[in-house]
């Protein structure tokens, strides 16, 4: 059965994307990524230690054309920073498919949404196709994708936090409302909860710290891999209905008499 | 022929530099230009211009590149 799915024009057969940052090593990072499956990853752009210009870079552990970078605005608590690290990034890759996140302040990292809204806009308008971590509120998660976003990703958790989906509700509301894909990006802990986020109905699950956090990064991205299956597998198959009554399910005919 | 340093701002530290161009600068460094980006005085400077673009006293220059993130 083909089961891909598709985001501004490019098709992708994984419905897990994974971050490439918390690793012990640049070897770790390449390990757990291969591990996931995942054909698209999340980077970061920072300032080059030019007092070191030839220490490793990620993209000799996880090249570029094997897997589709999406560059982040992580750290970015204004609209203005958060173009300015996009445009940056759409020149040192060459590609436009980014993750925005505009971000408040600690301890919880908030999508901060006036901003959020605010780059999206400078962003769409300069030819990017904007994939936006946002607030798990349907009101804004519509507003976003009718500015343009080419995907929606509602937090299930704040970032790093591995509480897991903790808005089960509105994360499948906005799934239900939007015509484009959405994904649960942030908050994942464990396999279940990125299990339940596709068992919602998303397209896909981004995570990080739940596989870089791990005791083993890689046999959890070998967990999260399975997880993403199953979950997807699980919501095309439609679960059975709850009852808080027993239902045998063993027939009743052909029972042998009761002793006495 | 005497060769003359300019005083720029690279990566918001102070450094001098004989480069006059950007080219030149990330020989000068030794970075792979493939895999930066560069930005003078909040301007992205696109890598086909490189050769051409001059550097000049008080430059603020940021040279970034892709890292690890969520």
């Amino acid at each position: 059965m083909d089961d891909s799915w598709e985001v501004a024009g490019r098709r992708f057969t994984s419905r897990l994307i994974v971050g490439t940052g918390r690793y012990k090593s640049l070897e770790e990072t390449a390990a757990a990524t291969a591990a996931s499956g995942a054909e698209i990853v999340t980077v970061a752009l920072r300032r080059v230690n030019t007092s070191d210009p030839a220490a490793p870079m990620l993209q000799d552990f996880v090249p570029p054309d094997r897997y589709t970078y999406l560059p982040n605005t992580a750290g970015c608590h204004t609209a203005r920073d958060a173009v300015r690290t996009l445009r940056l990034a759409r020149e040192a890759g060459g590609w436009n498919l980014v993750k925005l996140e505009v971000l408040g302040p600690p301890p919880y990292l908030y999508p901060d949404m006036a901003g959020t809204m605010e780059a999206a806009a400078a962003l769409i308008a300069d030819g990017f196709e904007v994939m936006v971590y946002c607030a798990d509120d349907p009101i804004a998660a519509k507003r976003l994708e009718e500015m343009g976003c080419v995907a929606i990703m509602p937090l299930g958790a704040p970032i790093g936090s591995g509480m897991g989906v903790v808005n089960p509700y509105m994360n499948r509301s906005i799934k239900q409302n939007a015509r484009v894909p959405v994904l649960v990006d942030a908050g994942i802990g464990t396999a279940s909860d990125a299990a339940l986020a596709m068992e919602l109905g998303c397209d896909a699950v981004l995570l990080n710290s739940a596989i870089a956090h791990a005791d083993d990064p890689v046999l959890m991205a070998t967990a999260m891999k399975h997880a993403v299956l199953a979950g997807r597998a699980a919501f095309l198959a439609g679960r059975m209905r709850k009852d808080y009554r027993a239902d045998a399910s063993s027939p009743m005919s052909g029972l042998i008499p009761s002793a006495g | 022929m005497e060769l003359m340093e300019i005083a720029i701002t690279l990566n918001g530290a102070p450094r001098s530099v004989r480069a006059a161009s950007v080219a030149e600068l990330l020989r000068e460094i030794g970075l792979d230009t493939r895999k930066v980006a560069v930005e003078r005085n909040e301007e992205i400077v696109p890598r086909s211009t490189y050769a051409q673009a001059a550097l000049a006293p008080g430059d603020q220059l940021e040279i970034v590149h892709f890292i690890g993130g969520g």
